[in-house]
């Protein structure tokens, strides 16, 4: 068995029968489920009954058309001439017999108007949608009163056509980019949980080894950099599990309650007819994307001796996935910006951003082609410098965790 | 198997950890590094396994490199001692074990007589974390040799054990050393280093002051000791000729006299000068030559 192989599997293993990897994949499960079930669950708290609402009709004609118009628009709510004053009505409320109170009239303009009583006015979703249907009832009004007839009011309600159409044969789509942003979506986000979640791992993994000062016999029997690609492989596929492990559960939830799943969010999202290469994009970055945090990582871990400072080291590298999060998501609106094209070069932020031009635009391939050349460059270029720093560093201790430890580290592994 | 050094110099910026040191640690011997602190004796060690890249100089085993392909040949004790604290001795073991090129049943074969050994067989399923510092330093020993090396390096092996255990640990040493394995240690105990070791290196500041064997170190030392005991007050003694130190004690002195010569014609300056209960002619400790060679007071 390769030195390698053991160190991987040493680093898996461990990290997967830990306490806290179980506690917060199982936490993150329950919220997979809880979310896919998220309408049976609210159907399991409410408890079925409609709000009722009394109506006191002072104009006696203004009844008919809002209870209409509320039975059509909602069914959750009930309303209700109230036989009786209105003291006795408000009383009504005050016992909790009605949600509220609407006593409806006519001003002197002949037009309609609501007075809303409440216990209280917090649950402004129901005021706005009453005062909603009331403006309906208004705008009828006042229209007719103006000898507007309906068609003619129906004519200027209806919403303006607006059709958008790419001339550019190769671009893509309306419904294609709503696809794509879709995919492009979900890769930014997995991509920067990832690097915050298992980048931070890697950095700890390293730091404790150091701090707990068995690293300096784990360097004297594998080098450095076998050491530290084992362990940026094993935390992947640590990362790799956990992620399989969600999006199983989370397919078999979506599965078992495919009826409650209505439009939004799994419509937007649909990433069914996505094409294939888009896909095979969205791998590619990933992959390089993880390896130049995940390289980064490790180095900034090898140079802390106590695990307090990881923190502290590792924040500009949160930093700028974060900017790189943004920029990205910028760039989801304004894809053809300028500082989407320059950005989709540098390495730090290219993963996430020439994945977004790829997935959004139709661009050439010897951009992508750069763009990726560039990355793994960078990743090669950090790894020499990474197991050179890592190889110094771990063998520093002290106090501060500065740029002059970064250099000290260098100096201490360099051939003079 | 011979471990030689040839004119290995180590520089850190300005500062020179180890300066033109050169030595030759014959097969199966047990070769004792000397120093005080910072004399650059873990620096050297970690030229040696290549942890380190020297700044001039060859060191080579059998002639050739030691490299990562060796590593399942060489063992290391740490001067810092550190282990997995949440893994058991058994899984940690098996890592290390792994890592030198051993299998897994072979480890715990080998571990489960070593714990025997170390009268400690309980541990073999506790977390490190729940061991003492000395139990933690054993377990820290067996790892460095369950693969059994043939070259073992041990920084301060003995350092924080009680004598019991010192005891049990130098007896192992001895064991691996007679089974062929060739020992490179370091101590600022001179008494181990006197008890266990054929050669020895005294580093100071980087720089070898004395090195060779035991005996010849010794010998060429010259000075000697010279005990005497009496309630005579021997204070004249110090401007005695040949006379390199003096001091006092309740019962008497203890002076250091460049050489064996000297011991008779104070025998007979002390003719007549009243009861003497003992005189005796010692020969010098490694601890004075230490002192005398590295000039600064240790221990």
């Amino acid at each position: 068995m390769s030195k390698f192989w053991i160190i991987m599997s040493h680093t898996y293993m461990s990290r997967i029968k830990t306490k806290s990897f179980i506690i917060s994949t199982l936490i993150t499960l329950l919220f997979i489920v809880a979310a896919t079930n998220f309408q049976t669950i609210i159907d399991a708290f409410s408890d079925g009954e409609n709000d009722q609402f009394a109506v006191i009709d002072e104009s006696g004609e203004l009844y008919e058309p809002l209870q209409q118009g509320i039975q059509a628009a909602n069914e959750e709510i009930d309303v209700s001439l109230f036989d009786g004053t209105e003291e006795a009505a408000k009383d009504a409320v005050q016992d909790e017999e009605y949600q509220a109170l609407l006593v409806l009239s006519l001003n002197e303009n002949g037009l309609p108007e609501g007075n809303y009583y409440a216990n209280n006015i917090s649950d402004s979703g129901n005021q706005t949608f009453i005062q909603q249907q009331m403006q309906q009832i208004k705008v009828a009004y006042a229209t007719q009163q103006q000898g507007v007839d309906q068609s003619t009011l129906a004519e200027i309600s209806a919403p303006v056509t607006f059709n958008t159409e790419a001339l550019d044969t190769s671009a893509k789509t309306d419904e294609e980019l709503s696809q794509a942003r879709g995919i492009v979506y979900v890769m930014l986000f997995l991509l920067y949980m990832a690097v915050i979640t298992y980048g931070n791992m890697i950095a700890t993994d390293v730091a404790t080894e150091k701090s707990s000062r068995v690293m300096e016999i784990l360097v004297s029997s594998a080098p450095p950099v076998t050491h530290m690609f084992a362990k940026i492989i094993g935390i992947a596929l640590l990362g790799l599990t956990q992620v399989i492990l969600f999006l199983g559960v989370g397919y078999a939830m979506i599965q078992a309650n495919q009826d409650n799943m209505t439009g939004g969010f799994f419509s937007v999202f649909g990433l069914g007819d996505v094409s294939i290469s888009v896909y095979i994009y969205a791998i590619v970055f990933f992959v390089l994307g993880y390896l130049l945090y995940a390289t980064l990582a490790a180095m900034l871990g090898s140079l802390v001796s106590r695990i307090e400072d990881v923190h502290q080291l590792i924040m500009p590298m949160i930093f700028l996935i974060m900017i790189a999060f943004f920029i990205a998501i910028f760039g989801l609106n304004a894809p053809e910006s300028e500082l989407i094209k320059i950005t989709s070069f540098i390495p730090f932020f290219s993963p996430m951003i020439m994945f977004l031009r790829v997935g959004m635009l139709d661009i050439p391939i010897w951009e992508v082609a750069l763009s990726i050349g560039i990355l793994v460059g960078t990743i090669a270029l950090l790894a020499i410098i990474g197991a050179r720093v890592y190889k110094g560093g771990v063998l520093m201790y002290g106090k501060s965790s500065s740029l002059k430890d970064f250099k000290k580290a260098l100096a201490l592994s360099k051939k003079e | 198997m011979t471990l030689v050094l040839k004119n290995v110099t180590k520089q850190f910026g300005s500062h020179k950890a180890v300066d033109n040191l050169s030595l030759e640690i014959p097969e199966s011997e047990m070769f004792g590094f000397l120093g005080g602190n910072g004399a650059g004796k873990t620096t050297t060690f970690r030229m040696i396994l290549g942890l380190l890249d020297r700044t001039d100089g060859e060191i080579s085993w059998n002639g050739e490199r030691i490299n990562y392909g060796k590593s399942h040949l060489i063992g290391y004790l740490p001067e810092e001692r550190g282990l997995y604290p949440k893994l058991t001795v058994k899984e940690q073991l098996i890592y290390l074990g792994k890592l030198r090129g051993m299998n897994k049943s072979g480890v715990v074969k080998e571990l489960e007589s070593w714990l025997e050994r170390f009268k400690v067989p309980e541990y073999m399923n506790k977390k490190v974390e729940e061991l003492s510092k000395g139990n933690q330093q054993k377990i820290q020993f067996i790892s460095a040799i369950i693969h059994k090396p043939k070259l073992l390096i041990l920084d301060e092996p003995f350092s924080g054990l009680d004598p019991v255990n010192v005891e049990m640990l130098k007896e192992a040493v001895v064991d691996l050393k007679e089974k062929g394995t060739s020992i490179v240690f370091s101590s600022h105990r001179m008494e181990h280093v006197e008890e266990l070791c054929e050669h020895l290196c005294i580093l100071h500041k980087g720089k070898p002051v004395v090195q060779g064997s035991l005996r010849d170190i010794k010998r060429s030392f010259g000075r000697k000791n010279l005990i005497i005991r009496g309630d005579e007050d021997f204070a004249f003694l110090k401007d005695h000729p040949g006379v390199v130190s003096y001091k006092k004690y309740m019962d008497g002195c203890t002076i250091q006299i460049e050489n064996e010569d000297v011991s008779q014609t104070i025998f007979s300056a002390l003719q007549g000068k009243g009861f003497i209960r003992k005189f005796e002619l010692e020969e010098p400790s490694l601890n004075d030559i230490f002192i005398e060679k590295v000039g600064a007071s240790y221990e």
